[in-house]
C-alpha cells in the first residue's frame, strides 16, 4: 500500500484537476468548487502517511517507486523523499487545501479552470520533490510553468499579461541552462539518477561550469538578487490563490533544487563559489529589505520581505554546517506557512476594498478586530519575533553565520531589524489609527470560512514556533547525510 | 532485340506503383462526378493511401533492397518514414475536405489526384537511392504544389505565391542538378551508393567534388527551407490556401529529412566534416532568423512559417551531431568517430516526425475555424478561443507548448534528444545558442496562448466544424499530449528504422 504513496500524491491532484475541468461552465460552479476541494482533500490525505510511515533513522530516501519510463536513454520513473522533501510534499499537498478554499468565493469567472490549475500544479510540484530522476524532475520543473502563467494572466490584476510572460521567460530561462547541465552529467555519467550523480566524481572545472548552470536556474527560482525582478511583478499581478502558492511552495523549488542538485553533484565547486553565494544572499536580506520598507504596494511589501526571508535560506546552505542547513529548511517551511498567510490577509482587504495600497487603509482594527488580531500574529512571524515559526529558523541560520563568520552573522541579523521595521510599520499604517476612510468604516469582519484558514495557518505558525523538534527530528539525518557528503572533496 | 531485358524486382516499389494505378484512375474516374458529389474522389484518395499503408505492411522486409538497377531503395528508414507519411496526407486530406468543399475553384478532382502525385514524388523522395531518382521525386513533388498553390485563381496572393514557389523552386533545383552533375564529374557514378563506394576509396577529384557538394547542399537547403535559402517559406505559407499550406507544411519535412540521410549521410558521408560545417552554420541561421521573424507577425501562417525555418534549423542540429572529428596526435590524421552517429540520426528523425504531428495539428487548428469565406489566418481570429470553445483552447495550448518545448508534450523530448545528440558530440555551445533561441521562440507561441486564454473574443461565432474532423483534431491534440508523457515509442521506432538503414 505505501509503495505507491508518492505516485497518489502526484497524480491524485492531477486527475482530480482534469475531473474538474470536465465539469465545465461556471453553470456548474458549485460543482467544480466541491469536487476542487475533494480532490485536494484527498491529495492531502495521502501525503498524511508519508510522515506517519517515515522511518527519521534511515539514510536515504523512502518510498522508493522505480519503473522504466525511456529506458533508450535509462530515464526511469524514480520517485521517492527523504527527511528533506518529505516535509515539501505534504507543505504542498496543505496548502493546495487553503488555496482552493481561499478561491470559493472570490473566483466566480472560470471556476472550474481555476481550480483545476492549482489541482494540476500541485501533482506536478509534488512531483518536483518527490523526483530522483534528472529528466523526472526536469519535466515536472517545467511543466508546473504551465498552470501559473495562465493562473497569472487568466484570472490576474491589470498588468497581468506583462506578468505573466516575464515570469514564464524568466524562469524558463533558467531552466533551460539547467536542462543542458542534465543532459552533460548524463552524456559523461550515462545516468540520470540524481542519486547516482551524488556519488559521480567530476573534476574541479566542470563542477564550476555545472553549478553555474544548477546556479542560474534556481537563482532565478529563489528568487535571488539581482534576478528576483519578476517575482514582485508576478505577485502583485496573480490572484490571491496565486500568490499563496507563488510564495509557499514555487519558491521553494529553486531552494530545493540546491539541495538535490548543486550541493551534492557539485560539493567542490560550492566550496569554491560559496563566497559568491553568501554575498548575493547578503545583498538579498539587507538591500532588499530596505527596498521592501519603502513599497506603498501590500502585495509587493511582502514580495520584496519573500526574497529576503529567502536570502537567508541559501545563506544557511552556503555555510556547509547542519544547523545552517536545518535552520534554512525550518524557514522555508515557515515561510510557506507565515507568507501564504501574509498574501491571504492582503487578499481578505483587497477582496473588501479593491486596493492594496497602504495609503488606502487605516484604522482597519475597528471594523475587523479578529481579523486585526490573526494578522498581527502574522506580521510578527514575518518579523521573526519568537515563539513563531519565523523565529526558529532564522535563529538557527544566525547561530550557525556565528560559527562561520561574525561579520556574515552580523549582517544577517539585520534583517530582524528590517523584517520588524516593514512588517510592523505596515502593519500600524493599515490596522492602526483613525478609520481612514468610509470603505474602511463598512469593512466587515472575516467570515467562517476566512477564519478556518487563517486559523489553520496560524496554529501551524505557532506550532512550528513553540515546538519546531518534530520537523527537526526527520529532517536531521538527512542534513547530516547532506552535510557529510558536502564536505568529502569528490576531485580525485 | 529483348535478350537483355530482365524484369526488375517489383516488389520493393508496390506501394508506389499502386499509388500511380490508382492515381491515374481516380483522375478518370473524377470526369464522372459532379462537383457536389466530390466526396466520392475524396473517399477514393484516402483509401488510396490505406491502401499503400497495407502493402507497405504486406511488402515489409527486415532488409534493404535495391531494385530498378539500384536506382531505388525499400529498407527501414523508408517504411517508417512511408507509414508516417501516409498517415500524414490522410490526415490533411480529413483537415481540408470541409475548406475545399466551401470554395469552389479548389473543389475539384485536382486537388485530390494532385495530392496524391505529390505524395508519390515524396516516396520516391525517400526511397530514392541514385541522383536522377532523388531529382525525379523532388520534381513529382513540386509540380504538384506549385499547381496546387495556384489552384484559387480568384486569389492574387495564391498567384504570387505560386509563382514565387514555382521561380525560385526552379532556380533552387537548378542549383540541386548543377552540383550532381559536378558529383557525377567527381565520381563517375550517379547511384548514391556507388559514389559512397568511390569517395570511401578515395578515388574523387577533391575541389569538383566540393564545389558540388556545396550547389548540392544549396538545392536541398531550400527545400529544406532553411536560412538563407528560405525565403520563399513566408511567401508560400501565408499566400497559399491554408488547406495546401497544411500540405506544404507537415509532410514534405519528411521527405526532405529523407534526402538529407540519402544524399549526405548514404552518398556523401566520407565528406562528412565538410557538410556539417555548412549545416551549422544554417542550422544557427535558421533558428536565428526563424525565431526573430517569427515574433514580428501578425498572420498564423505567416509566424507558423517562421516557426518551421526554425524547427529545421533545430533538426539539423541533430543531423550535424552525427560525426565528431578529432585530430589523431600521432599521425595528424583526422579520425571520424561516428560512435554518435546513430543517436544523432534517429533524434533529427524523431525531430522531424515529431514535428510533422505538431504543425499538421497547428494548420488544423486554422482550418477548423476557417469556414466558407472566411479564413481564420491572423493572430487575432484566435483571441478568447477559451470562452468559444474550451476544449479546441485547450488542443491548441497542447500545440503550442509542444512547439515551444515545453513538456509533457512530444516537443520537448524532440528538443531534448537532439540536445543529447549534440552535447554528446561536444558542441556545447551549440546546445546553448539552440537553447537560447529556443527560448526566444517560446515568446511567440506564449503569445497565441495568450490570445486564446486572457484576452476576449473578437467574434463569438460558435466553432462550425464536422464531426470528423472534431474527432481527428482532437486526436492529434491528444496524441502531442500522450507521446509526450510515452516518446519511447516513437523514439524507438525510429532508431530501430536507422539501425537497420545506416550504412556507413
Amino acid at each position: 500500500m505505501s509503495n505507491h504513496l508518492l505516485s497518489l500524491a502526484i497524480w491524485l491532484p492531477i486527475a482530480a484537476g482534469v475531473i474538474v475541468l470536465l465539469t465545465g461552465s461556471d453553470r456548474n460552479a458549485p460543482l467544480a468548487r466541491m469536487l476542487a476541494l475533494v480532490g485536494a482533500l484527498a491529495g492531502f490525505l495521502v501525503t498524511i502517511p508519508l510522515w506517519a510511515a517515515f522511518d527519521p533513522a534511515y539514510v536515504g530516501m523512502q518510498f522508493v517507486e522505480f519503473s522504466n519510463w525511456i529506458p533508450r536513454f535509462d530515464i526511469n520513473y524514480h520517485l521517492g523523499v527523504d527527511g528533506i522533501s518529505m516535509l515539501f510534499v505534504i507543505l504542498n499537498a496543505f496548502v493546495t487545501v487553503i488555496v482552493v478554499i481561499a478561491g470559493w468565493e472570490v473566483i466566480g469567472k472560470k471556476v472550474a479552470q481555476y481550480n483545476a490549475a492549482f489541482l494540476i500544479m500541485s501533482g506536478l510540484m509534488n512531483g518536483i520533490f518527490a523526483s530522483l530522476d534528472g529528466v523526472l524532475f526536469y519535466v515536472f520543473f517545467e511543466a508546473s510553468l504551465i498552470p501559473m502563467y495562465l493562473i497569472i494572466g487568466v484570472w490576474g490584476g491589470p498588468n497581468r499579461v506583462y506578468a505573466a510572460f516575464k515570469f514564464f521567460l524568466y524562469t524558463l530561462f533558467g531552466s533551460l541552462l539547467f536542462l543542458l547541465a542534465l543532459i552533460y552529467l548524463f552524456v559523461h555519467s550515462g545516468t540520470f539518477s540524481i542519486l547516482d550523480w551524488h556519488q559521480l566524481s567530476i573534476p574541479l572545472g566542470a563542477q564550476i561550469w555545472i553549478f553555474l548552470a544548477f546556479l542560474i536556474a534556481f537563482a532565478v527560482k529563489v528568487p535571488m538578487w539581482p534576478v528576483h525582478t519578476w517575482l514582485p511583478d508576478a505577485h502583485v499581478e496573480a490572484p490571491t490563490g496565486g500568490s499563496i502558492v507563488l510564495a509557499a511552495i514555487a519558491l521553494k523549488l529553486g531552494a530545493y533544487g540546491f539541495i538535490r542538485f548543486s550541493l551534492p553533484i557539485a560539493p567542490d565547486a560550492s566550496h569554491q563559489l560559496s563566497g559568491l553565494i553568501i554575498a548575493l544572499s547578503l545583498i538579498a536580506v539587507v538591500y532588499i529589505g530596505f527596498v521592501a520598507l519603502v513599497q506603498a504596494d501590500m502585495k509587493k511589501l511582502v514580495a520584496y520581505s519573500s526574497i529576503a526571508h529567502m536570502g537567508f535560506v541559501t545563506l544557511g546552505f552556503f555555510m556547509f554546517s547542519a544547523l545552517g542547513v536545518e535552520g534554512a529548511l525550518v524557514q522555508m517551511i515557515s515561510h510557506g506557512f507565515v507568507s501564504g498567510a501574509m498574501f491571504f490577509c492582503i487578499g481578505v482587504m483587497y477582496d473588501r476594498v479593491h486596493s492594496r495600497q497602504i495609503a488606502d487603509y487605516g484604522g482597519v482594527v475597528n471594523t475587523m478586530p479578529k481579523f486585526a488580531a490573526l494578522f498581527m500574529l502574522f506580521s510578527m512571524a514575518n518579523a521573526g519575533l519568537p515563539a513563531t515559526s519565523g523565529f526558529v529558523g532564522e535563529f538557527m541560520v544566525i547561530l550557525g553565520a556565528v560559527k562561520f563568520n561574525f561579520w556574515i552573522a552580523f549582517a544577517a541579523a539585520t534583517s530582524l531589524i528590517l523584517g520588524a521595521a516593514y512588517s510592523l510599520w505596515m502593519y500600524k499604517r493599515v490596522i492602526f489609527g483613525e478609520v481612514a476612510n468610509p470603505h474602511v468604516a463598512e469593512l466587515s469582519d472575516i467570515n467562517k470560512r476566512e477564519f478556518l484558514i487563517l486559523g489553520a495557518l496560524a496554529l501551524c505558525t505557532l506550532w512550528m514556533g513553540l515546538y519546531p523538534q518534530p520537523f527537526t527530528d526527520v529532517m536531521h539525518t538527512s542534513v547530516n547525510e547532506l552535510i557529510n557528503h558536502v564536505n568529502t572533496p569528490k576531485i580525485q | 532485340m529483348f535478350d537483355n531485358f530482365v524484369v526488375p524486382n517489383l516488389q520493393p516499389a508496390a506501394p508506389e506503383i499502386f499509388l500511380v494505378v490508382m492515381a491515374s484512375a481516380i483522375l478518370l474516374i473524377d470526369l464522372f462526378i459532379k462537383d457536389s458529389r466530390r466526396t466520392v474522389t475524396f473517399a477514393l484518395s484516402v483509401l488510396t493511401l490505406l491502401g499503400c499503408a497495407v502493402i507497405q505492411f504486406l511488402t515489409w522486409t527486415p532488409d534493404i533492397t535495391y531494385t530498378f538497377s539500384n536506382m531505388f531503395v525499400d529498407d527501414q528508414m523508408a517504411d517508417v518514414l512511408k507509414l508516417f507519411l501516409y498517415l500524414a496526407v490522410v490526415m490533411v486530406l480529413f483537415y481540408s475536405r470541409a475548406y475545399v468543399v466551401d470554395r469552389s475553384e479548389m473543389n475539384k478532382g485536382e486537388y485530390y489526384v494532385l495530392t496524391l502525385f505529390a505524395t508519390l514524388g515524396m516516396m520516391v523522395m525517400i526511397s530514392a537511392n541514385n541522383f536522377v531518382t532523388v531529382y525525379i521525386g523532388i520534381e513529382l513533388l513540386s509540380l504538384s504544389l506549385y499547381a496546387m498553390v495556384a489552384m484559387n485563381r480568384a486569389s492574387l496572393a495564391a498567384s504570387e505565391a505560386a509563382m514565387k514557389y514555382f521561380v525560385l523552386g526552379a532556380l533552387a533545383s537548378g542549383l540541386l542538378l548543377y552540383g550532381m552533375s559536378m558529383i557525377y564529374g567527381a565520381t563517375g557514378s550517379l547511384e548514391i551508393t556507388a559514389i559512397a563506394e568511390v569517395l570511401r576509396n578515395g578515388g574523387a577529384n577533391g575541389n569538383l567534388l566540393i564545389f558540388g557538394l556545396i550547389f548540392l547542399i544549396a538545392g536541398m537547403a531550400f527545400k529544406l527551407g532553411v536560412v538563407p535559402f528560405h525565403m520563399w517559406i513566408p511567401d508560400v505559407y501565408h499566400g497559399a490556401p491554408t488547406s495546401v499550406t497544411l500540405l506544404i507544411g507537415s509532410a514534405p519535412k519528411l521527405a526532405a529529412f529523407a534526402i538529407v540521410m540519402r544524399l549526405l549521410v548514404s552518398g556523401l558521408f566520407p565528406l562528412a566534416a565538410e557538410w556539417q560545417n555548412m549545416l551549422i552554420i544554417m542550422a544557427v541561421l535558421s533558428m536565428a532568423i526563424g525565431n526573430l521573424a517569427a515574433i514580428a507577425q501578425t498572420n498564423i501562417k505567416r509566424m507558423l512559417a517562421y516557426s518551421a525555418i526554425s524547427h529545421m534549423g533545430f533538426m539539423l542540429l541533430g543531423i550535424v551531431s552525427g560525426v565528431v572529428g578529432s585530430v589523431d596526435p600521432v599521425t595528424g590524421d583526422i579520425i571520424r568517430d561516428a560512435r554518435f552517429a546513430l543517436n544523432a540520426y534517429s533524434s533529427a528523425m524523431f525531430y522531424v516526425v515529431s514535428y510533422v504531428l505538431m504543425s499538421l495539428g497547428t494548420f488544423g487548428m486554422i482550418l477548423l475555424m476557417s469556414r466558407s469565406g472566411f479564413e481564420a489566418d491572423t493572430l487575432d481570429d484566435f483571441k478568447g478561443l477559451n470562452q468559444r470553445s474550451p476544449w479546441f483552447a485547450a488542443i491548441m495550448m497542447m500545440l503550442m507548448f509542444s512547439m515551444a518545448g515545453i513538456p509533457f508534450f512530444i516537443g520537448f523530448f524532440a528538443k531534448f534528444t537532439v540536445l543529447m545528440a549534440v552535447i554528446a558530440a561536444g558542441y556545447i555551445w551549440f546546445a546553448i545558442v539552440a537553447v537560447l533561441f529556443s527560448l526566444i521562440g517560446a515568446f511567440y507561441y506564449l503569445r497565441v496562448v495568450k490570445l486564446m486564454y486572457f484576452d476576449a473574443p473578437q467574434d463569438e461565432t460558435p466553432i462550425a466544424a464536422d464531426a470528423d474532423m472534431r474527432l481527428l483534431i482532437s486526436a492529434n491534440g491528444i496524441a502531442v499530449a500522450l507521446f509526450g508523457l510515452f516518446p519511447q515509442v516513437i523514439m524507438t521506432l525510429c532508431a530501430f528504422s536507422l539501425l537497420r538503414s545506416l550504412t556507413p
